[in-house]
């Protein structure tokens, strides 16, 4: 069944003239209309997949197209602009959207000839842990649809995990993609920040924000960030003469000279102890093929979340405002004046949780608090940059979990924002100072959840942190485990 | 740090969000205990600290003055709330 | 009593002006900036605000920008950065206007200008960069705005003097200075009725001695110098007479109808101004180099004050002649090209500034609209040198010159407008003139010089313009005296 395929052997199997891209994506189609009532991975969905598929076929037959990508199925997340269906950012105030514009990774994934499947749901404007607070309901975590897939790009991760797509980009800002690879047992890697254009990738934190791929294993996500990472003159922090070749990296895994760092306040109290059993497994592992692994403090970490939020939210007090209810979106259907509009559209327009960082971004933006909040935040995160460049001084890469839990169960998680704020404490600072990390499942907790962790590395280190996950998943199987799927009733 | 009801109200008057009574009191509640929690970041000594305001080191990010066509009005316009003589429309605004 | 027009007060007035970039295209994408184009034909995602943009630095702008605090004698800030300035409005698509507060461009600069006491510098606080905002028409009948994103994006410098003006002859004097420079950059054109120099007036007026400042209003929406120097007339006596009736000033932005002759305050909102500036996270800080800086020092042309005194040094005019010529970039261009062509100095000067200048007035256009050739102004100037034409006809003929751009040597042959110096043809004429004004002739011997001018009209009709005018006093006084 070629829904648990990875994209390499997908491609493969059309190479080998075994099936076409339009049977693979009428397969995936299939699957989402069997699966996605339980799951509800998308808000969306390409109408125009399997004729897209055929034309990339008889390109592939004409020889003008080739390449990793070519003829597969992709998920994207619904916070990057596309012409062809609405971005909506699982937000009412997006309701309808088409963007006259199409977002550059959109633009590349079409050249590489990848069929894009729909738009995924996410948390509203990627704000939370959890999906849960997307405007068009829940996303279920396919390995125990009583628990959520993690956030924001939980419908990606879902999808992928739930074989309704090889491939998903997510978006992550404070741990997006990461958290939910790690729910679901995937595989995901946030670039370093300026590695892929954010051009298209509707902002939720833009000093913050990363789009990334998502995938069962780390060959995938490699061969997906190739196509996506690139300078883009649309972005103005998208950075010049990037080129990453992953090839060395995918088929070495000799680790003999290599120095990982775990800090040792990153684990303990706090921490669920069958996470730490994994991850300290994993760097058994990583020992045995050669890796040095040395404990170590990074006790900055402390203070990584509130620098976060402040940060995140000021920025996106600030990108939520062209919200207005005028130019496109939600339109209320009646009001008395302009004040009126404003007022109705976004209060109508936007979920509690997007309101709640609205204010406290605004807050901490506001005279009088703007030092105490937002200018100590930028200060404390130049601290936190410090400590990871004494790091990797020492280490090529640092070994750490992805969140003190596995995914929690449904409805548990909004009714204290402060202890969700509290569980990206592992992946925050990596945002914060713009390095990249790979996540990719080490193990399962007894209750049968995934247990990720994750590997950073300085910037533009990727090709080394491929390399670590490669080695690992050449002599581990974790993320060749699939669930069994819920059917719908 | 404690916020009360007036904060509140400022903030949601320049966020352009109308809160009901209750959420105003449920706000100034999440935001109170969120902000406490933030007030950790006092801790640490930052006077000689510069902010970092960009991560990735990029500089001088330029582009050549020279006009590329514009986009069709129509698309532009084509998620507006209404539209009137190539215009976005909109209640009248008091100067 | 002292201070301003003996009232007794002083008045204390800063500006802040803000000026359109000519370059071709807007400050964060790539859209025409071209003047006059259908609404929203010049707009993109970028600058009309749609979800997921991001901005990317016009070069151009920056080069203007650091060009005009070099002319401005302004330290630049040459590690700078750009910031969000938050508001709502339906003319800001992102509902922020991307500008600098914290690390403005330029800083601490100054303009020299002349006034009745002297010479004296307005300094200059600050000048930073920005984007303008979109347009909002009004429809009264049906209660709504239109909106259009033309304006939105197109690039904006705004300089900040400091309080150092103190009437409206310092106000206009430092506008004028300041459109000079920007034409002598070529940077602006700087056209008040078209909206791409505007000015801001903040003004505040205090008892002579007092050594703190009184509350300043604000006012705006004035669309020629000659308006701006009418609203602060306006605002001052405003002002003044508040106090005396022992009322406050409220501070204030405030609006003037120039054709009712009023100003009246805006109506404004509470909480109006936080505006929650931080830095800009999708623009790459800025780090201009020294040499970069050299290069566009380099770029900067004679200034309009060291012009004005090297022509004073070396073509022996006077200062407020150099100042008139020096004042518009366009007229001391032809100026200086009709001279190396064989111009006499003082005379291109006088045409330039007396006639020149006095048609365009009349036309409502600036010396930049000019289009002759200076050729023809030398080639002009040289008949008159050569004694080929008189004065009178020289002025004539530059008006067609001015108005189309005539060859003078062709005209005046074509039309025989040689200057008429034969004797026996002026003794004919003036005789017949003698002869027909036995009045005149009775009033100049009987005392009245200036009967010999009536004369010298009388003759110079008659002759259409052409006998030489010298020749003919002579020659009249050697007859009559």
């Amino acid at each position: 069944m070629i829904q648990y395929e990875t994209a390499v052997a997908l491609r493969q199997a059309c190479i080998d003239g075994q099936t076409t891209a339009q049977a693979q994506t009428e397969a995936y189609l299939a699957q989402i209309a069997k699966y996605d009532g339980v799951y509800h991975c998308y808000n969306t969905l390409n109408e125009k997949a399997a004729e897209q598929a055929a034309a990339v076929d008889a390109k592939l037959a004409a020889g003008e197209i080739a390449g990793p990508l070519a003829g597969v199925p992709v998920a994207i997340k619904d916070n990057l602009a596309t012409q062809e269906m609405t971005t909506t950012c699982s937000s009412k105030i997006l309701e309808g959207f088409i963007s006259p514009y199409d977002a550059t990774v959109v633009q590349k994934l079409q050249a590489a000839g990848a069929i894009i499947l729909g738009k995924t749901n996410m948390d509203e404007f990627a704000m939370g842990s959890t999906t849960e607070t997307s405007y068009t309901g829940a996303t279920k975590n396919p390995w125990n649809a009583g628990h959520v897939p993690g956030g924001s790009s939980g419908g990606s991760a879902a999808a992928v995990a739930a074989g309704e797509a090889p491939l998903a980009l997510g978006s992550d800002t404070g741990g997006s993609i990461r958290q939910p690879c790690a729910y679901c047992g995937l595989t995901g890697i946030k670039p370093t920040y300026g590695a892929v254009s954010r051009y298209g990738l509707l902002a939720y934190g833009s000093s913050l924000d990363q789009i990334g791929p998502m995938a069962y294993t780390v060959e995938d996500c490699a061969n997906l960030l190739q196509v996506i990472a690139g300078y883009d003159e649309k972005d103005s922090t998208s950075t010049q003469g990037l080129s990453f070749d992953f090839t060395n990296a995918l088929q070495n895994d000799d680790l003999r000279g290599k120095k990982l760092g775990l800090p040792k306040n990153y684990l303990g109290e706090g921490l669920d102890p069958e996470i730490e059993q994994a991850v300290r497994a994993a760097c058994e592992q990583l020992a045995a093929l050669g890796a040095e692994i040395v404990e170590f403090e990074m006790p900055m970490i402390e203070y990584a979340v509130p620098a976060y939020y402040i940060i995140a939210c000021a920025e996106a007090s600030s990108n939520l405002s062209r919200y207005d209810g005028i130019k496109y979106g939600y339109h209320p259907e009646s009001f008395a004046d302009l004040e009126d509009l404003y007022l109705t559209a976004r209060s109508q327009g936007f979920g509690p949780e997007v309101k709640r960082r609205i204010m406290l971004g605004t807050f901490a933006l506001s005279s009088g608090y703007y030092d105490a909040y937002y200018q100590k935040a930028l200060k404390v995160r130049a601290l936190i940059k410090q400590e990871f460049d004494k790091a990797f001084a020492e280490y090529d890469a640092i070994v750490s979990p992805v969140a003190p839990t596995t995914a929690p169960k449904l409805n548990e998680s909004l009714s204290d924002p402060l202890a969700m704020y509290l569980s990206d404490i592992y992946t925050v600072s990596v945002n914060l100072v713009g390095i990249p990390a790979v996540s990719l499942p080490c193990g399962f907790s007894a209750a049968g959840l995934p247990i990720g962790m994750q590997l950073l590395g300085r910037n533009f280190a990727e090709e080394g942190l491929v390399n670590l996950a490669q080695a690992y998943q050449m002599h581990t199987d974790w993320h060749a485990k699939r669930p069994v799927l819920k059917e719908a009733e | 740090m404690e916020i009360d009801r007036k904060m509140v109200e400022y903030v949601a008057e320049l966020s352009k969000l109308r809160l009901t009574e209750p959420e105003k009191e449920l706000m100034q509640q999440d935001l109170s205990k969120v902000l406490q929690y933030m007030d950790i970041l006092n801790s640490l000594p930052t006077d000689e600290v510069e902010p970092l305001t960009h991560v990735s080191g990029v500089e001088n990010v330029f582009r050549e003055d020279v006009a590329q066509p514009s986009f069709a009005r129509e698309k532009i316009l084509q998620n507006a709330l209404a539209a009137e003589e190539g215009c976005f429309k909109v209640p009248q605004t008091v100067e | 009593m002292s201070g301003y027009k003996n009232t007794g007060y002083e008045v204390v007035i800063g500006l802040e002006v803000h000026v359109e970039l000519n370059t071709a295209t807007k400050i964060f994408c790539n859209c025409s900036t071209e003047f006059g184009a259908a609404p929203n034909t010049h707009v993109c995602p970028v600058c009309s605000g749609m979800p997921g943009v991001l901005p990317v630095l016009n070069k151009g702008v920056l080069q203007r920008a650091v060009a005009v605090g070099l002319a401005t004698n302004c330290t630049i800030t040459q590690k700078c950065k750009f910031d969000r300035k938050n508001y709502f409005y339906p003319d800001l698509p992102k509902a922020f206007q991307t500008s600098q507060l914290y690390l403005p461009i330029c800083r601490n600069g100054y303009l020299e200008i002349a006034t009745a006491e002297g010479a004296k510098k307005v300094r200059i606080h600050e000048i930073h960069m920005e984007e303008d905002a979109g347009k909002l028409n009004h429809e009264a009948q049906s209660g709504s705005t239109l909106i259009d994103f033309n304006r939105c994006g197109v690039p904006l410098l705004e300089i900040v003097s400091e309080p150092d003006m103190t009437c409206a002859d310092d106000v206009l004097a430092y506008l004028e200075k300041l459109k000079s420079t920007l034409e002598y950059l070529n940077v602006s054109d700087c056209k008040m009725q078209e909206g791409s120099m505007r000015a801001d007036v903040n003004l505040s007026v205090r008892r002579v001695g007092d050594a703190e400042l009184g509350t300043r209003t604000e006012t705006k929406n004035m669309n020629s110098f000659k308006a701006i120097a009418r609203a602060i007339e306006y605002e001052i006596f405003r002002q003044i007479e508040l106090l005396e009736d022992g009322g406050q000033v409220l501070q204030e932005t405030r609006r003037w109808d120039d054709e009712r002759g009023v100003g009246y305050a805006m109506r404004s909102k509470e909480n109006a101004h936080d505006y929650r500036y931080f830095p800009e996270p999708d623009l790459a800080p800025i780090n201009i180099s020294d040499e970069w800086l050299e290069e566009i020092r380099g770029t900067i042309p004679e200034l309009p004050d060291q012009k004005q005194a090297r022509y004073v040094a070396d073509y022996k005019l006077s200062d407020y002649d150099a100042a008139q010529l020096t004042r518009y970039r366009k007229l001391a261009e032809i100026f200086e090209s009709a001279v190396q062509l064989g111009a006499a100095p003082k005379e291109a000067a006088n045409l330039l500034i007396g006639d020149c200048l006095r048609l365009l007035n009349a036309e409502g256009k600036e010396a930049a609209d000019l289009t002759f050739e200076p050729e023809n102004l030398a080639e002009l100037l040289k008949l008159v040198a050569a004694g080929t034409i008189n004065k009178t006809t020289a002025k004539a003929v530059f008006e067609l010159i001015y108005a189309d751009n005539i060859d003078p040597v062709a005209y005046v042959k074509e039309n025989g407008l040689e200057m008429v110096s034969d004797d026996g043809a002026l003794d004919a004429m003036i005789d017949e003139v003698i002869a027909a004004n036995p009045k005149s002739v009775a009033d100049y011997q009987g005392g009245k010089k200036a009967a010999l001018g009536f004369l010298v009209g009388q003759i110079m009709k008659a002759s259409k313009g052409k006998a030489d005018a010298g020749k003919v006093n002579a020659k009249l006084r050697e007859k009559l005296d």
